[in-house]
Parts: C-alpha cells; structure tokens; sequence
C-alpha cells in the first residue's frame, strides 16, 4: 500500500495534510498521534470510505474503491451498529465471507471453514451461537475482528481495536495481529497504548495531521518525535475516552439515517 | 349444509378466490421486505411512499391510465428522491419525508377535487378494496411480487450486510448506497402491490407490524423473516377470511388482526422470559 501527499479536508477542517506513507506485506504498521491528529481519517480513505481531497492512494495498485471485493477488511474505532440485530456471534462473522461471494454462489464448506477458523484464531469458539447483544465489550471487538478475518483481506485496517476492551482480549488481539503478519499480511493499526508498540509493529508513523515519523518503533523514539506524543498524551489527559468527535461525525456522511 | 362448508363459502365466489390470491401474495411479501424496513428504521418512509403515490394514483386515473402505472412511478421516484436526500441531504429525513408526503398527498386531493363527478373508487385506495381486484390485476400483483422476491433472493447477502453494517461492508468491497436504492424501489413496488389489499393509510402496518412480531420472538435473521411471512400472510388471509363473516371492511380487518397476532407475540416474548428467569 502507498499513499503519497494525502490531504483530507471537510468544510473548513484539515484533517490530514499531507500524509505520505507505504505498508508492505507481512508488516505491521502502527499508528500513534493525539486526537484528532487524522488516524481514522487516514485508515478511512485506505478503506475507500472517504475520497481524499488530494494526493495519490495505490493499495495493490489501484485506487481503494476500485479493487476487487473483499480486498480491504477495516474494524472501526466504534461500531456503530444496532446491537439488538437478529444475528448471533457466527452469523456477524459469515458476513465476511458476502463480500467474496458472487450473487449466485452459496455459502459453502469453505465459507464455513473460514468462519470457523476465524472463531479459533480469537478465542470465540465457544460463544458462536450466542447472540451479539449478550457480548462483552471485549467479545464484541473480538467478534468483529474475526469478521475481517473470515475476509481473508489482502490488506487488514484496525482503527484503535484495543481501546476500551479487558486485558485478556488485549493479548488475544495482539496474538492474532502477530499471527496474520507472520502469515503475510500486512496490517495497519492506530492506537493510543503507547507502552507496547514494540510487541506490536514493525514500524510506527507517528501522525499529528502530517507525518511526524516513521520507522522502526525502536528509531521512531530514539527521535523523539515520538517522545512528544507523550508528553501531548500526558499533559492533554487521558485518550482512553478519545472518540475524535469533530473527525468523525464530519467523515460519516454514510452514517446518516 | 354441514360445518364444513359454511367454512368454505367465502371461497366459493371467483372474486373471493382472487381477493385470497392477491392476500397472500402481499401479505407474504409485505412482511419480508418488512423485515428491513423494522432493520432499517425505514417505517416513517414506507409510509411516505404510500402517501406519495396517492398523486400518482389520481394522474393515472385523470388520464385513464392503469393506476399501478402510476402509483408504481410516483413510489418510485419518491423513493429514489428520499434515498438520495437520505445520503447527500442537509435537512433531517424526517422532515424531508414529512415535506415531501403531504405534499405529494396533497397533489393528489387537489386534482381529486376538481373533478366535478367525485370520484368514488379512488377513496378506495385510502382504506384498500382487495374484493375488487380483477384478473388483470390480480396477474400484476403477483408478478410484482415475483420480482421483489426474486431480487430479496438475488440481493439477500449485500442486503443483509449493508442492513446491519453498512460502513464496515462498504470497506470491504459491497456498494452500500446501491443496495440502499435497491432495497428502496423494492419498497415502492411493496407499497404499489399492497394498495389496493388495504389502502394508503395502512399499508404502513402490513409493512412493520408483522415484522415487528417476529421480530419478538427470534434472535436471528432468517427465521425472523420466515416467521415475519408466516403472520404477514396469516393476517392478510386470516383478516380477509374473517371480515366475510363479521361484514367489516377487509383493509381494517387485516391491520387488526396483524396487530392482535402482534400483541400475541408481545406477550409470547414476556412469557419465555419469566420462563427462562425461573429456570
């Protein structure tokens, strides 16, 4: 994936000006900023969600929203479903396999294999039939990251998949994203834990609305761009509550009712 | 005469038999696609389209054209109008849709009014007359409600996907806005074969009711829309069945009955709770 000079402007709002990055496969790309510093403005147009104002996107060398589908699997920040939905743990899973599907064919032994290989990878075996209102926090994100990867994606998108969630699924995920990288995969992520981003990236960009760093986790705080972060994260409170409000109700126009 | 066919009278007549038909056509059809028409929280525009298309109901019928014609066009363009406001708009849907359908209502009692002989069948299409429905409408009712389940049955995975999660299956390569406008004029061709079956003013509730029931008592999609089918067409046939012998209007008989079978469900739902609380 490579993204050169991406702008992202809403009315009257930058939110990303000039992002220029590349993901290559088996890596895990890390991303770290303060709020509102464009994270999930960024892993939006990667998914095709947003059209950026300007700039060059390329994943597998076409634009986001012209790959074939099932290419991109993205986990939002928060998902904004209706948990009272008639579907239990198993049924959310299959819908990423839909996407593979043409109108015709049948969900299939394949289909079910890799939605059950899914289950495994995050420890969910055991709940597939329950329904998704009767989850945890932790099992929901869970459960949702095992939709992406019934997917099977050719490029994984996980908007701060560990905030808020309990510590066991902390671990469950960062085994998963290790799994998959070691598999081939490359993965982007945004994140606020600033602690371990060691254990979990390859590199790490740090971001305030342009590219502040990018390397190694190790080269990135040796710079001590990273190290401002910090400090910002420290001084601004806590980003555990960080939903960037102002990003993300101008980036949702597809969230409307 | 035994029991038995006393019970049968009511099928004994060719325009009974049409009127069951066309009941069980739109009852089975109405409660599918009212299976996300509850999903989507699309009731308020359900009920907008089946205003709207009043105005075309009354312009088909000022030029004497087929009113399915144009009742299926103003539904129609009012869904498509209301998805791309839903979309791109500035203004609440509510209110756009709460604009859009009296208006639209309105057209249609204007130029209803100027007719100077009143015109007595069209009142029908606010409360419905399934008894009258012909052979030629009766073949379009049915093939509508072919196509609307053929493109349920084509369209099921992206409609089911885009229903619960529309951001993420956009992500992952399934044009959400186009199943929306899909699903959309599947809606409008729901209401246009419903009307006449119950009328404008109540299509609203074969469109949420039976859903709503089912929606009670399951915890998954499929079954939710089997079960859905199964009280839609047991309130359209069963109300229609029921209004022969209690001399009422068929369109209220069947609305009442939906909500009876819902209030059952409602009730059904706090038993298996209490049930499963003691055990």
């Amino acid at each position: 994936m490579v993204a050169r000079d991406l702008v992202v402007r809403y009315d009257d709002f930058t939110a990303l000006m000039g992002a220029t990055l590349t993901v290559h496969f088996g890596e895990a790309l890390g991303i770290v900023g303060p709020n509102g510093s464009g994270k999930s403005t960024l892993l939006k147009c990667i998914a095709g969600l947003l059209v950026p104002s300007s700039g060059e996107l390329l994943v597998l060398g076409s634009a986001p929203r012209k790959l074939p589908p099932g290419t991109i699997a993205y986990v939002p920040q928060v998902e904004a479903v209706d948990w009272s939905f008639p579907a239990t743990v198993w049924d959310v899973v299959a819908m990423g396999r839909f996407a593979r599907l043409r109108f015709w064919e049948r969900f299939g032994q394949d289909d079910r294999d890799a939605v059950q290989h899914a289950l495994d990878l995050v420890d969910m075996s055991g709940l597939a039939s329950r329904h998704i209102a009767k989850l945890s926090g932790g099992q929901q994100q869970r459960a949702f990251v095992a939709r992406a990867i019934a997917q099977e994606p050719k490029l994984l998108l996980l908007d701060e998949p560990t905030t808020g969630v309990d510590a066991a699924t902390e671990e469950a995920l960062l085994h998963v994203v290790r799994e998959l990288v070691a598999g081939g995969m490359p993965v982007l992520m945004s994140t606020h834990d600033l602690d371990r981003v060691d254990e979990w990236f390859d590199r790490l960009l740090v971001l305030d609305r342009r590219v502040l760093a990018l390397g190694s986790p190790r080269e990135v705080v040796e710079s001590g761009a990273y190290s401002a972060i910090r400090e910002h994260t420290h001084t601004h409170g806590h980003l555990r509550h960080d939903h960037e409000p102002h990003a993300a109700h101008a980036a949702h126009p597809e969230l409307r009712r | 005469m035994t029991p038995l066919d006393a019970l049968l009278v009511p099928f004994h007549y060719a325009f009974m038999q049409r009127a069951f038909v066309a009941a069980l056509a739109v009852g089975l059809l109405c409660s599918t696609m009212g299976t996300y028409v509850i999903l989507r929280k699309l009731a308020f525009i359900g009920d907008g389209i089946a205003h709207a298309s009043f105005a075309g109901i009354v312009i088909a019928y000022l030029r004497g054209a087929n009113f399915y014609v144009g009742a299926g066009i103003v539904a129609v363009l009012t869904a498509l109008g209301i998805g791309f406001v839903h979309r791109r708009g500035r203004i609440s849907l509510d209110t756009t849709i709460g604009v859009l359908f009296t208006g639209m209502f309105a057209l249609g009692v204007y130029l209803m009014s100027q007719q100077r002989s009143y015109a007595v069948d069209l009142q029908s299409f606010l409360f419905g007359d399934i008894l009258a429905v012909q052979n030629q409408d009766l073949r379009l009712i049915v093939a509508l409600a072919l196509v609307v389940a053929i493109a349920v049955a084509v369209l099921f995975r992206g409609l089911l996907y885009t229903t619960f999660d529309p951001v993420v299956a956009q992500a992952s390569g399934i044009a959400s806005p186009a199943y929306e406008y899909a699903l959309l004029v599947m809606l409008a061709l729901t209401i246009v074969v419903a009307l006449q079956a119950v009328g404008i003013v109540l299509v609203a509730a074969l469109l949420v009711t039976p859903a709503a029931a089912a929606y009670q008592l399951t915890s998954r999609f499929v079954p939710m829309m089997a079960l859905a089918a199964v009280f839609g067409a047991a309130s359209t046939v069963g109300g229609l069945y029921l209004s022969y012998y209690v001399r009422a209007s068929s369109g209220a008989t069947i609305v009442l009955l939906a909500t009876v079978l819902f209030f059952i469900a409602v009730a059904g739902r706090q038993l298996q709770r209490v049930s499963a609380s003691r055990s």
